[in-house]
């Protein structure tokens, strides 16, 4: 079976989570589209593991859950503090730090 | 005891400084420093409040001390043999690096033991007259303390048997001589003199310093001893710069030309200190330097010629300045700087000259002390004024005063049979022995010396009074004027050192027997020319200034030569011209160069990082999306350059 398809799929996959990223508002989407991305590439690793027949990638996707989980922790924790500040989830709003 | 017998000196030979160890009384040589040292620094730790009560007597008693050890050191030395009247005391050694040793010790011989005599006994007595000249002062115990200083350092300057221990006391000398002539620094005039002073002896102090590093590198030693031993050895090159150094060196201290614009200035310390600046301290250690490196000088004509050249030169300036000044003290001070010219005018003369300039020194040193003195008496009297245009008549005034000083009046202007008409007549009659435009010149000098002088004596004391209405003079009290008849008799007997050629014979160890000059006249002939100038001298006096009136202000309309004169013959504007001018446009350039030049480079440098780092924050937009588009077009750009790379 081919390896190209899981390939292109991942493609896919990371580019509707990178312009998502760029062009949605609400830290929500944001986050949900950072997530697609760490999946477009879980998909990717474990696609090459399978290819080279060993567990490299398989680990590696692990990794990124683990990864995955605990920034899901701290990065919501963050939205509903903002949230709670500001009354908005929109990424735009919270634009203090700056020069 | 260790007995090295300098062989016998040979008509012309310069003589190695070859000391035997000192013991018995050589051995308490150091408390001869150590004494006024010590009351210094009693009254300086002490405070001046504390000691106020006591610090005078302490002051004078320490000198006194001093003069006593070293007049029992003097007779001590006058009971040895001849070749043998040189004694060494090492005390200690100071600092050691490398081949360099510098040793403090102690060098007593005849040389030396006549400076210790002149300088703790005109010391000792300008102490005495102190006690009474500072009695209305509130910071008298202050001003004992740093007299005390000055004496702790000029003996240590002539007692060190090495140039590096000479240059203590010579820089202590300079830091007395700053202290005292500063020492009413609430006047600003005061305060300005005493920093010229210093300023002006720092040039010579950098002769000195060069001299004494280049005698080291020459010779491996700076002690009189090792540098006597092996000076001939040196080229001439080589000694005629050590020599023009050393020259530099005593030109500061000794206010000789060029740098002499110090010594006018100093006349704004106390008078007692003046009198020790000019007669016992500071101002011979020049020619005691001098004569002292007499085996250098020996061997290069060059430092010798303008020895004499400075010499020359200077007794001349100080005259001529002397001449016009209505300042009694800045007549006195002149006339210093002129007998200090006859004194290097016969240091380099060389051997035919050496023991006419010490003994000189010491008459200058006793009619000086006296004549200064005394001028501090008459401005004690008239309210501390200066301005002998304000003086006259003052003979029936002050009569002890006018007595003493006519005493050092006489022998400064060479009245036969004065102390000064002796050692004057002995310099002028080598310098015609050397070269008749010389001794013409020195010639001249008496017969301007005369002049000032009997113009200071006849504005002073005769002609009729010109005081302030609210003045009224009155003598000195005792403590004054004992000081004064003691010096005055000096003034007078100091010639008795001539007597048999004592002074010749006993110097003969340091500096050498002089060969036997065939003068074109016969010794007679000078000394008759010589009273001769000085009458004529007298007699001018006379004429322009006791048969004429003396206004109380000074004419302004006068030659262009007074006006110069009156002026210090432009000293001061030379060196203005010369050297603070041309220093200051130095500065200024280097501070535009400063504030455009580096200040440019280094604010061009911070504002061109300020004005960049304001346009590229911009970049930090507080927008996360933005930030997020930033870091994909980084990615994108690593993976593209990374795809270059492998393509290629």
């Amino acid at each position: 079976m081919s390896a190209t398809p899981f390939l292109v799929l991942s493609a896919i996959l990371f580019t509707i989570g990178c312009v998502g990223v760029l062009t949605r508002r609400n830290a929500i989407v944001v986050f949900m589209c950072v997530e697609l991305m760490l999946n477009a590439s879980n998909l990717a690793l474990v696609t090459f593991s399978r290819v080279h027949g060993n567990l490299d990638g398989q680990v590696a996707a692990f990794f990124v859950m683990v990864v995955a989980a605990a920034e899901v922790v701290v990065g919501l924790a963050i939205i509903m503090t903002i949230f709670r500040t500001r009354r908005s989830a929109s990424v735009d709003d919270a634009s203090l730090l700056k020069y | 005891m260790g007995i090295s017998m300098s062989p016998v000196l040979s008509e012309g030979a310069v003589p190695v400084v070859a000391p035997s160890s000192g013991d018995g009384v050589f051995s308490l040589l150091w408390l001869v420093i150590a004494l006024p040292a010590l009351g210094a620094a009693v009254i300086l730790v002490l405070g001046n409040r504390r000691t106020s009560a006591w610090a005078h007597l302490l002051g004078t008693a320490t000198v006194a001390g001093s003069f006593l050890l070293s007049l029992v050191a003097f007779f001590a030395l006058l009971g040895r043999d001849e070749g043998d009247r040189s004694v060494g005391q090492h005390l200690y050694t100071w600092f050691e690096a490398g081949r360099f040793t510098a040793d403090i010790g102690f060098l007593l011989d005849p040389l030396s033991a006549l400076f210790l005599l002149l300088i703790t006994g005109v010391g000792g007595l300008i102490h005495v007259y102190s006690i009474g000249y500072m009695a209305h002062d509130e910071r008298r115990a202050r001003f004992f303390a740093y007299l005390n200083l000055f004496v702790a350092a000029m003996v240590m300057l002539v007692l060190s048997d090495n140039y590096l221990g000479l240059f203590l006391g010579w820089e202590g000398v300079g830091l007395a001589s700053y202290l005292l002539i500063g020492f009413w620094q609430h006047k600003d005039s005061a305060a300005v003199a005493a920093k010229k002073a210093f300023v002006v002896n720092r040039v010579g102090d950098m002769g000195m310093v060069l001299a004494v590093s280049l005698i080291f590198a020459t010779f491996g030693s700076v002690s009189f001893e090792g540098v006597s031993e092996v000076a001939a050895g040196a080229s001439e090159a080589t000694l005629a710069v050590i020599g023009l150094l050393l020259l530099l060196a005593a030109c500061g201290k000794s206010a000789q030309v060029p740098l002499q614009s110090w010594l006018l200035d100093a006349m704004e310390g106390p008078t007692p200190v003046s009198a020790l600046i000019h007669a016992a301290t500071m101002v011979t250690a020049g020619v005691y330097l001098v004569v002292r490196s007499n085996f250098i000088f020996e061997r290069t004509e060059l430092g010798q010629g303008a020895v004499v050249i400075v010499g020359v030169v200077t007794l001349l300036f100080g005259a001529i300045i002397g001449c016009a000044k209505d300042d009694i003290k800045k007549v006195l001070a002149a006339s210093t700087m002129s007998q200090i010219g006859y004194m290097m005018l016969a240091a380099g003369l060389g051997v035919a000259g050496y023991a006419f300039a010490i003994f000189h020194l010491l008459t200058h040193g006793f009619f000086k002390a006296n004549m200064f003195l005394g001028a501090g008496s008459v401005m004690h009297a008239m309210d501390d004024d200066v301005d002998m245009r304000h003086y006259g008549a003052l003979r029936k005034a002050l009569p002890v005063t006018f007595l003493t000083f006519a005493m050092g009046y006489l022998a400064i202007i060479g009245f036969p049979g004065f102390s000064g008409f002796w050692s004057k007549d002995k310099i002028i009659e080598s310098a015609f022995g050397e070269n008749l435009w010389i001794g013409l010149a020195a010639l001249a000098g008496a017969g301007i010396t005369a002049f000032y002088m009997t113009r200071l004596m006849i504005m002073t004391f005769l002609a009729e009074k010109r005081w302030a209405p609210d003045v009224h003079p009155h003598e000195a009290p005792k403590v004054m004027t004992v000081p004064l008849m003691v010096l005055a008799a000096l003034s007078v007997l100091g010639g008795l050192l001539l007597l048999g050629g004592w002074i010749t014979d006993w110097l003969a160890p340091v500096v050498g027997v002089a060969e036997h000059h065939v003068l074109p006249l016969p010794a007679i002939a000078y000394t008759l020319i010589v009273t001769a100038t000085v009458a004529v001298g007298i007699a001018v006096a006379w004429v322009f200034v006791m048969k004429r009136d003396i206004p109380r202000e000074a004419p302004q309309e006068v030659s262009f030569v007074t006006r110069a004169a009156r002026a210090d013959l432009y000293g001061d504007a030379a060196n203005e011209a010369l050297l603070m001018r041309p220093g200051n446009t130095m500065v200024e350039s280097l501070i535009t160069f400063d504030d455009h030049g580096v200040d440019g480079v280094v604010d061009g440098t911070g504002s061109a990082a300020m004005g960049m780092s304001g346009t590229f924050r911009k970049v930090q937009t507080g927008y996360v999306r933005s930030y997020a588009l930033s870091l994909l077009s980084g990615a994108l750009l690593v993976v593209l350059a990374l795809l270059a790379v492998n393509l290629v």
